[in-house]
């Protein structure tokens, strides 16, 4: 069984199943992760699906595009590694990743 | 009418205050020599019935429709038969409509192909004001910047710190409202707290605060804009009044930081003690363009959704008695009171190329306005979406705060705002009723209540 872990803000871990296909979003939503609100459904319109990516992970992420830097721009604490969780889409390589949930979604 | 109440004290030149002068100066003279934009008196007449029209003769920038509160049946015409639909004989010069949720999420999404420049609401900005910068109304690159500079004043991390104070006041003042006798709930509590919010985001005198609701309703009463009652002229004292009062704060801060002593939290510390934005001052346009969006953004929106909470829950007292039984329902409940007011109606856009649209092709300078107000009424992406339900699922997929670069600034702070009003609320009042009927607003931009006359019944344990 592959994994991927969410830690929130607390500190609080939930390893959920790797969905290949699915985006990281969905991933969350469907295993009722804290702190990701995804308001916009996917649609790269609301930056309120922000996590953090383990740096060491990032380039498995694949890339970030201009719609989704821009809006990553307007979300309070963006780091270096931060992605949009609805424009990641699950792959077996990203057995054992880790990401972080901000405080707060913006 | 609303009149202006005269600012305490006299302040003297700024060189914004000039700017905003001559502009009015130059608006009152075109005015007299006839040269000024004529614009109609809008007329009250009842909204008929929207089968009785051809589908080329709905108007909704009809501002009565929202006051008759008649838009429900208009849009869902439009969102089955014509869902991208051109109006050219409006009051407001010709705009193509978009209602469905997904088409609203596109033209929002898509900044590239519809510009948010020069304004937002359906009528032209005012003349002689065509400089004032607010970036609700920019594109990027600028819009970027300008946001990044004011925003941690609403930041979730900054709200933390204000969560306190607005709870304090807001349970004074429900503390101190009368119960068992009807009063205006728009007057006493939606445009008082909101006001008070305002106050503490600024660091505002609190006993002048009436004056930042006076002054947002200027600008969103502007008839040429948005259909509204108000007067041209106001917008302009209004403009200079805010210009005088925000400046003479800023220089207080200023001499406050110079004299060693540490700056709050208030949106014109953040400013001064940011690198990018401590010089804003010096571009009178730009200073007043922000500090009027903020006043703006904040007012109307929270206030009529603090309104509608409480119409509703006059008309639904099962919905009443769930949240009650569970108050953890009550960030869901926010949601769904957002989604319901809607509390503006749209923003606007203008093409900036020939784009296709769910069959229609809209030319590059056509206005295009998203109807917020439709979208979330959509039965294709919202579950019966005219039923309101504290409980609803995915209550926070909602169009109210719109998408993409522009979504609203202060959702987070209006969503706190309204949760703990109702969480106060659920503390000390059993039962809410509505006496009579509410008053809309004359509007087809801020959708709102002007009067809703409530009767509230104590909790039997109830704190003080
Ligand atoms: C329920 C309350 C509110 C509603 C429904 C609301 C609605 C909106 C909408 C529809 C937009 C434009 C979105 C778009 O073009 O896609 C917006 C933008 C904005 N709102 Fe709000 N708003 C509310 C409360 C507030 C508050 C409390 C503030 C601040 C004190 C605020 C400040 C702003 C600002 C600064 C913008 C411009 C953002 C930008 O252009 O980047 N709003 N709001
Ligand atoms: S869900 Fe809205 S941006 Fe990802």
């Amino acid at each position: 069984m592959s994994n991927i872990t969410f830690i929130e803000h607390n500190g609080e871990q939930h390893s959920v199943e790797i969905e290949e296909g699915k985006t990281l979003m969905e991933i969350a939503m469907n295993n009722g992760i804290p702190g990701v609100d995804a308001d916009c459904g996917g649609e790269c319109a609301c930056g309120t699906c922000h996590v953090i990516v383990n740096p060491s992970w990032f380039d498995k992420t694949g890339n970030t595009n201009n719609d989704e830097l821009q809006m990553l721009d307007m979300t309070p604490e963006r780091e270096s590694s931060s992605r949009l969780s609805c424009q990641i889409t699950v792959t077996k390589d990203m057995n054992g990743m880790e990401v972080r949930i901000p405080e707060f979604q913006m | 009418m609303k009149t202006l109440t005269p600012l305490k004290e006299s302040i003297g030149f700024t060189p914004g205050h000039a700017t905003i002068k001559a502009a009015h100066i130059l608006q009152k003279t075109k005015s007299k020599l006839g040269l000024s934009r004529p614009f109609p008196a809008f007329i009250e007449t009842p909204i008929p019935d929207v089968d009785t029209l051809a589908i080329q003769d709905i108007d909704v920038s009809n501002p009565f429709l929202y006051r008759q509160n008649k838009w429900q049946s208009y849009f869902k015409r439009l969102r089955d038969e014509c869902p991208v639909h051109y109006q050219n004989k409006s009051a407001f010069g010709p705009f193509w409509s978009v209602t469905r949720y997904e088409d609203i999420v596109y033209v929002d999404k898509h900044h590239e192909l519809f510009s948010a420049e020069p304004i937002i609401m359906l009528g032209p900005v005012p003349e002689g004001l065509e400089k004032l910068e607010t970036f609700i109304a920019m594109d990027p690159p600028r819009h970027d910047e300008q946001r990044k500079a004011v925003q941690s004043v609403v930041a979730p991390q900054n709200l933390k710190e204000m969560e306190t104070l607005i709870r304090t006041r807001t349970a004074e003042k429900l503390d101190k409202l009368p119960t068992g006798v009807p009063f205006d709930w728009v007057q006493e509590v939606s445009i008082d707290l909101t006001a008070l919010m305002l106050a503490t985001l600024f660091d505002f005198p609190i006993d002048e605060r009436t004056k930042l609701a006076e002054w947002s309703d200027i600008v969103g009463a502007n008839p040429e804009g948005t259909g509204g009652q108000g007067n041209a002229d106001d917008v302009y004292l209004a403009a200079s009044e805010v210009m005088k009062r925000f400046s003479l704060m800023w220089r207080e801060k200023e001499a406050q930081q110079k004299g060693g002593k540490a700056l709050g939290f208030d949106l014109l510390s953040l400013l001064l003690k940011d690198e990018n934005t401590k010089d804003m001052i010096n571009n009178p346009l730009g200073f007043l363009g922000n500090i009027a969006l903020l006043i703006v953004g904040g007012n109307d929106t929270t206030r009529n959704s603090m309104t509608c909470g409480v119409h509703m829950m006059h008309q639904l007292p099962e919905q009443f008695e769930k949240v009650k039984a569970d108050p953890s329902l009550i960030p869901n409940m926010v949601s769904e009171i957002i989604r319901w007011q809607t509390p503006l109606a749209y923003m606007r856009r203008v093409a900036k190329q020939d784009v296709e649209l769910n069959g229609k092709t809209i030319k590059k300078g056509d206005k295009v306005v998203m109807w917020y107000v439709s979208g979330n009424r959509d039965e294709r992406n919202i579950d019966r979406p005219d039923e309101f339900l504290v409980d609803r699922k995915d209550a926070r997929k909602h169009l109210s705060f719109g998408f993409g670069i522009h979504r609203c600034m202060g959702n987070r702070l209006a969503e706190m705002q309204l949760r703990i009003l109702w969480e106060e609320m659920l503390e000390r009042f059993d039962k809410i009723e509505v006496i009579g009927q509410p008053k809309y607003i004359q509007s087809n931009f801020v959708k709102g209540y002007e009067s809703l006359q409530v009767r509230l019944t104590a909790k039997q344990s109830a704190p003080q």
